[in-house]
């Protein structure tokens, strides 16, 4: 990872100049500023990204790859170009890149067209005890499917990857891991490179979930090492129904389709099919044009405002967050050390439900639940949790806002 | 906050710090497990019957405040109540609970519970309980979920 150049005591963003290209930002929940927290579910979009879309539909809209006019050649430029962008974005070669409608398809395209080839009895999944539903139950379908075992690398008390327990989980015999690259329950990022060498020692496949990481961390999949790398366009400004698999065209070229239909096929007869080449091979039926050139000017914005600054503002909110949260009474801080954007905590004596039902009367929007990550609540013992999470939008007053919504709650719900 | 006061009333709050015939049952006649998978509410109803009326109820779970709170209430209703009266209740809160439209000053204590239908995400909340207990008083030993 790229370590950021900027120097941490200058005034990293012009926040407010910035929050004026969110319109949805500028608006009143219940009578108060919307406070919003939860990036990392979704983040809002900037003007230029709602623009773009809405410039593709009104100007460029028409199929792509086969339109023998001029509105289909420039769809086709929009789109392509798009993937252009997120080649750029993460230092890969364009045809390396699958537009896929999320984070969740594209994890489910390698345990498809990759595992089902390519597992059988005796081979072994490695994923962790800290991941998202969609980076779990792809491959418990997958170890249904072939036999394989589905294994996973346990939680220290800190909340952190067992690097030593990592060490025995990942062997000979394993074939695949799968894990969180920065954890949308903890806001950690995870060791990569170790977990990444260990699975280089046994000849296995690493593929990265980035769905929180891309929007806040500088990508390089040379650098990363990593065989597939899945992503979402929603959580990093784009529009909703575009995500990103990057896999390693050699792997890419040797895999199976995923989906079958127009567009992923080169020649058809009534018996069989030839493909498509890659990443084209992946994209069946009609593609999602207008979001993916709606994530193309995400990454314009991203780019314009600069990743590293992103990485370094989302830290210094991190660590005013980690201060005023920890001084509310009655806060448990499930997020360890080192991690950020991503809070993840409990208040005493209210359940998160309650707790966001309360803040949501003050426009402050937090998630509560399981957070699609029901092995790493049963880790900390819990059923459910409040999660705050930042983006680049946010302020240090809205976090104070927060502090200050957690001590209302607890004096309301006293009575 | 304050506005919240209309869901949140002192009674649901009591009940929610305090609830009443929280525990496990011993012996009891009829059983039911309920929740709420999204949310990870969940109730584990026991009723002792003495011909056809509700002699004992005792419920433990965890959940929110709604959810424990409109459990609890439930079981100090029904209690000495028939199996028909006591269905019969929650057909009237149901409506209570998803419309409004009840008269709450016939409901007793569930009426602090009248607002409910004003917060859609919460109605679940409030119903766990009375179908569970539909549940036990029905077919015994089914899950009840509300999702």
């Amino acid at each position: 990872m790229t370590q950021t150049a900027v120097d941490s005591t200058e005034s990293l963003l012009d926040v407010e100049r910035l929050r004026a290209d969110f319109p949805a930002l500028a608006q009143t929940v219940n009578g108060r500023p919307l406070v919003y927290l939860d990036n990392a579910a979704t983040t809002q979009k900037p003007i230029s990204v709602i623009e773009a879309v809405s410039r593709f539909y009104r100007e460029d809209n028409a199929n792509v790859h086969r339109a023998i006019y001029q509105l289909g050649e420039r769809a086709t430029r929009a789109y392509e170009g798009a993937r252009g962008k997120v080649a750029d974005l993460i230092g890969a070669p364009e045809r390396s890149i699958v537009f896929t409608s999320g984070t969740t398809e594209a994890i489910n395209l390698v345990a498809y067209a990759w595992g089902r080839h390519n597992l059988g009895p005796g081979d072994e999944i490695v994923i962790t005890a800290m991941e998202h539903h969609s980076n779990l139950v792809p491959w418990q379908l997958a170890a249904r499917d072939t036999g394989a075992t589905l294994r996973h690398i346990p939680l220290t008390d800190d909340n952190l990857l067992d690097l030593e327990a990592a060490r025995t989980v990942i062997g000979e015999r394993t074939k695949m891991v799968a894990l969180v690259h920065k954890s949308n329950v903890f806001g950690v990022v995870n060791p990569v490179a170790e977990i990444t060498a260990l699975a280089r020692e046994v000849g296995a496949l690493v593929l990265l979930d980035a769905a929180q990481s891309a929007p806040h961390l500088r990508l390089d999949v040379q650098e990363l090492d990593c065989d597939f790398l899945a992503f979402s366009g929603h959580k990093m400004m784009g529009p909703t129904g575009v995500g990103v698999l990057y896999g390693k065209p050699q792997l890419l070229e040797a895999m199976e389709p995923f989906l079958g239909g127009g567009e992923m096929i080169s020649s058809v007869n009534l018996t069989e099919s030839t493909w498509n080449e890659i990443p084209w091979k992946f994209e069946a039926g009609t593609p999602k044009i207008a979001q993916a050139v709606g994530l193309g000017a995400a990454i314009d914005y991203l780019e314009e405002v600069g990743i590293d600054r992103v990485t370094a503002y989302l830290g210094q909110l991190s660590d005013h967050a980690r201060q005023v949260l920890s001084a509310v009474p009655g806060v448990t801080l499930f997020t360890p050390a080192g991690g950020s954007s991503v809070f993840l905590f409990n208040l005493e004596g209210i359940h998160p439900h309650d707790l966001a039902q309360l803040l949501d009367q003050e426009g402050i929007a937090v998630r509560a639940g399981h957070h699609c990550a029901q092995p790493a609540m049963a880790h900390l013992g819990v059923a459910a949790t409040a999660r705050a999470s930042f983006y680049i939008y946010n302020t240090f007053e809205e976090i104070d806002r927060l502090a200050e919504g957690l001590e209302q709650a607890r004096r309301f719900m006293s009575g | 906050m304050t506005e919240l006061r209309d869901l949140y009333q002192q009674l649901i709050l009591d009940h929610n710090q305090h609830p009443r015939n929280f525990g496990v049952l011993e012996g009891a006649d009829l059983t039911a497990r309920g929740n709420n998978p999204l949310c990870g509410d969940q109730l584990d109803l026991y009723v002792a019957l003495e011909d056809d009326s509700i002699k004992d109820i005792r419920f433990e779970g965890s959940g929110c405040a709604i959810f424990k709170s409109s459990t609890s209430i439930m079981t100090t209703v029904v209690k000495g109540k028939t199996r028909g009266e006591a269905l019969e209740i929650f057909e009237r809160f149901h409506r209570l609970a998803t419309t409004g439209e009840v008269d709450s000053a016939e409901m007793g204590k569930l009426a602090a519970l009248a607002s409910v239908y004003k917060y859609p995400a919460r109605v679940k909340c409030a119903l766990l309980a009375w179908r569970t207990l539909e549940t036990a008083l029905q077919e015994q030993g089914e899950i009840v979920s509300t999702e």
